[in-house]
């Protein structure tokens, strides 16, 4: 069943060998997008298949920009049931909307907010049961607006990151990072954006089609997937290009009719059976379809 | 007439008119088979209204529609409330046959319908249920609520709307007071914010609903597309208060005889809404011209946001905050660009958990390119105007009705709460017209983005217009299409 769901977004991110060890583990994975095209989708797919049932992995979920319900609702449509995961401390989220860190005239520095931040990530790392920590997570949701919240100062944003980066070392865990690349096209200087491109090894970039818009493909996303030289060897850089269309898929599958009400996508079990004219019909929810259409 | 093979959806829907005319007694059923490859999904909301007008018209089967696999698998936030509402009265009377493709991928939708229509039918009048469990409030323009029925119809409660001004030309008033007299008209609190120095003296050029008479004489182009003339003239004999020109507005009307009760009114903006829908309890006008920073502001809407606080039993009244022209120059905040951000990100955040929406208007050519980007991605819905000028002849040949028009509405950004999956809309450029200097009109200028396997160019009429930031881009845009057209 999981065969099935791979697509072509996991085969440049090299997720579709075995889930064990985990691919992306010690590497930094920076997600590009613009105000026409989101990049959300891959961070969304990311957390799906880091909770697979075959990996063990744990997420530490840094939201500054949506709250717990709008990714529980989208997971779930997904096939992976977050409410199951974090409960399960297999996800946590620190949900960071409301975080304002205080003003510079007040004596207290706008990077005290961030480290007490890293401080949290940090405990919850090492909190964690041993078999665990190798395989952690952490994703950042929006780092303009984590620049936002730190007033505009964007190099304690680089120290924050560049302590999480080293988190990458330490533990072996994997940092994926959301930034939306049009803010600093027209900056002189975009040291935050080209500093995290340079920390990046895998740069994911979601732009609109250079002819416009389309209704069957969304946008084009561009992998970039730097060699890592501590596997067997060094492999070189790979670049793929797809066009990408992110779509609900229906299909009838067995006689009954499911609401998505917490079914876990290990055992796809369904709570509610409903007869409409005396027939009944089954209906699976979204997942996500990358349709491959140029080849890089 | 049956087993016969249609190609386009309008050919075969004036054949089923002409039968339905031309045979008033008999039994039989026409069936329509559409193979079509590429079948736009409004087409077929048009057929199947069109063979529903023509069934209620007789009183026997009429219609049986058969649609293509392809449509069991588009998203159903795009089978939108038309095709269900559709498929329901399809059901209720019981009259007509449907296909059993139609029969059983019809069935979650319907499901789901039945269950909407229910709850929005006992909730406030003004709050509409849409997919992806959000709850929808009219923006207070019709047009504008039409073109986002596929998202619910209207804008989500918790989301934030952001419209780009033109500084030449104040038309995100338009859009602003027809926003706020539809929160008013429905009983919704609002807190409006304002660079001015009297901003309780705005509240007197907000419009007042259009009164009916006017409404029955308005000549509605998409009714006639649908075949419906009949039904609406047979309605208006039955002297019914409301007569319906939408299809799709049956299911917004709560009780047939009060005006106030719609979803969405349209706006007489010769009228001044009468007084006693600004009391002070439902209207909070807060200046921020002197302030000296967004503290202030923040705190009033934090209290009023806290007010309309979101938990699971959803019967609270749905608040609007209207907050015009942030970072206008006269305000003192406005070159502390990242107070402004911050602002904004904390309103996004207190405004998500709760039953609310924000309109914020600002001009962006007073922001640095970046952070215009900020704002921009800050939004969830993003909406920008632009003005045309008067008296240009290049334009004039360009553009039909150009007399008419004040200016033009994009939309670049539609907010997508609860779902990953972004919407491609028909529309995206509009002409905002003052149909008789009244009514605040949108009409679609732009040709819907084509199907890549269906190979057909934008074809035979219509100009494909791109609005940009600014005005004079545009202008430009358009100069440079009108030089190789005369090419």
């Amino acid at each position: 069943m999981e065969n099935q769901n791979l697509n072509l977004l996991d085969r440049a991110l090299g997720l579709d060998g075995p889930s064990e060890p985990w691919p992306l583990s010690g590497r930094v994975v920076l997600i590009e997008d613009c105000v026409e095209t989101s990049g959300s989708f891959v961070l969304h797919q990311l957390v799906k298949r880091s909770l697979s049932p075959t990996s063990s992995n744990v997420i530490i979920f840094v939201a500054f920009a949506n709250p717990f319900s709008h990714y529980d609702r989208i997971l779930r449509k997904l096939g992976c049931n977050l409410v199951t995961q974090r409960d399960n401390k297999r996800f946590i989220f620190f949900d960071m909307l409301m975080l304002r860190c205080p003003d510079v005239d007040e004596g207290k520095s706008s990077e005290g907010g961030l480290v007490l931040l890293y401080e949290k990530i940090l405990k919850t790392i090492c909190g964690l049961p041993g078999d665990k920590k190798d395989y952690v997570t952490i994703m950042i949701d929006d780092i303009s607006l984590v620049e936002v919240a730190a007033n505009g100062g964007s190099d304690y944003v680089l120290d924050f990151l560049h302590y999480c980066h080293a988190l990458t070392s330490e533990f072996d865990c994997s940092l994926i990072t959301l930034n939306h690349e049009d803010i600093y096209s027209s900056m002189e200087r975009p040291t935050l954006i080209l500093q995290m491109e340079y920390l990046a090894d895998i740069l994911i970039k979601a732009e609109p089609l250079s002819t416009g818009l389309a209704t069957d493909v969304h946008g084009q996303l561009t992998v970039l997937n730097k060699g890592t030289s501590h596997r067997l060897g060094r492999s070189g850089n790979k670049i793929h290009n797809f066009h990408y269309k992110l779509y609900v898929v229906l299909w009838r599958k067995k006689l009954v009719i499911s609401i998505d009400k917490g079914y876990s996508s290990e055992k796809r079990s369904f709570r509610r059976t409903y007869h409409v004219n005396g027939r009944l019909g089954f209906w699976n929810l979204n997942t996500l379809c990358v349709t491959h259409l140029l080849n890089g | 007439m049956r087993g016969s093979l249609f190609e386009s959806p309008a050919w075969c829907r004036v054949q089923c008119q002409r039968h339905c005319s031309q045979t008033p007694h008999k039994k039989e059923v026409p069936c329509v088979f559409g193979r079509p490859p590429q079948l736009p999904i409004t087409k077929i909301i048009r057929l199947s209204a069109a063979l529903l007008a023509c069934h209620r018209r007789r009183s026997t089967p009429t219609a049986a529609l058969s649609l293509p696999p392809r449509v069991c698998s588009l998203p159903p936030e795009s089978l939108s409330c038309r095709l269900s509402t559709i498929y329901s009265w399809v059901r209720k009377t019981k009259l007509c046959s449907v296909d059993a493709a139609m029969a059983t991928t019809k069935p979650r939708l319907s499901s789901f319908s039945r269950n909407l229509s229910a709850v929005s039918s006992s909730q406030t009048p003004g709050v509409k249920c849409g997919p992806n469990g959000t709850m929808f409030v009219s923006s207070g323009i019709a047009d504008l609520d039409r073109y986002f029925e596929i998202l619910g119809g209207g804008f989500p409660l918790g989301s934030l709307v952001m419209v780009m001004e033109d500084a030449e030309a104040p038309h995100h008033m338009l859009l602003l007071r027809n926003f706020m007299s539809q929160g008013l008209v429905h009983g919704q609190p609002l807190l409006y914010a304002s660079p001015s120095k009297d901003p309780r003296g705005f509240l007197g050029t907000l419009p007042s609903p259009a009164s009916l008479k006017h409404d029955k004489s308005r000549d509605r182009e998409s009714e006639q597309e649908k075949g419906l003339r009949i039904a609406w003239q047979y309605k208006k004999y039955m002297g019914e208060n409301q007569p319906n020109f939408d299809s799709h507005r049956v299911t917004h009307h709560y009780s047939g005889a009060d005006n106030k009760q719609d979803y969405c009114n349209e706006f007489d903006f010769r009228k001044p809404l009468e007084r006693h829908y600004f009391t002070r309890q439902r209207v909070n006008c807060v200046g921020i011209q002197h302030s000296k920073n967004l503290a202030a502001l923040q705190e009033h809407c934090a209290s009023f946001l806290a007010q309309h606080q979101r938990n699971d039993g959803s019967s609270a009244l749905a608040g609007r905050i209207a907050i015009q022209s942030l970072c206008a120059p006269q305000c003192e905040h406005s070159n502390m660009d990242w107070e402004m951000l911050s602002f904004i990100k904390s309103l996004k955040g207190m405004v998500r958990s709760s039953n609310a929406v924000v309109v914020i208007t600002f001009p962006p050519s007073l922001l640095s390119l970046s952070s215009t980007k900020r704002w921009q991605h800050m939004a969830d819905t993003l909406l920008s105007v632009a003005a045309i000028p008067d008296e240009d002849k290049e334009l004039a040949k360009l553009l039909s009705g150009y007399q008419d028009m004040v200016g033009l509405l994009n939309v670049q950004k539609v907010a997508r709460l609860n779902t990953q999956v972004p919407l491609i809309l028909e529309a995206t450029t509009f002409s905002i017209k003052l149909q008789k200097r009244r009514f605040l009109v949108l009409e679609c200028l732009n040709q819907a983005p084509v199907d890549g396997s269906s190979g057909s160019s934008y074809g035979t009429s219509g100009v494909f217009l791109q609005l940009s930031l600014t005005q004079k881009c545009y202008i430009e845009q358009l100069r440079m299409v009108s030089k190789e057209m005369d090419r």
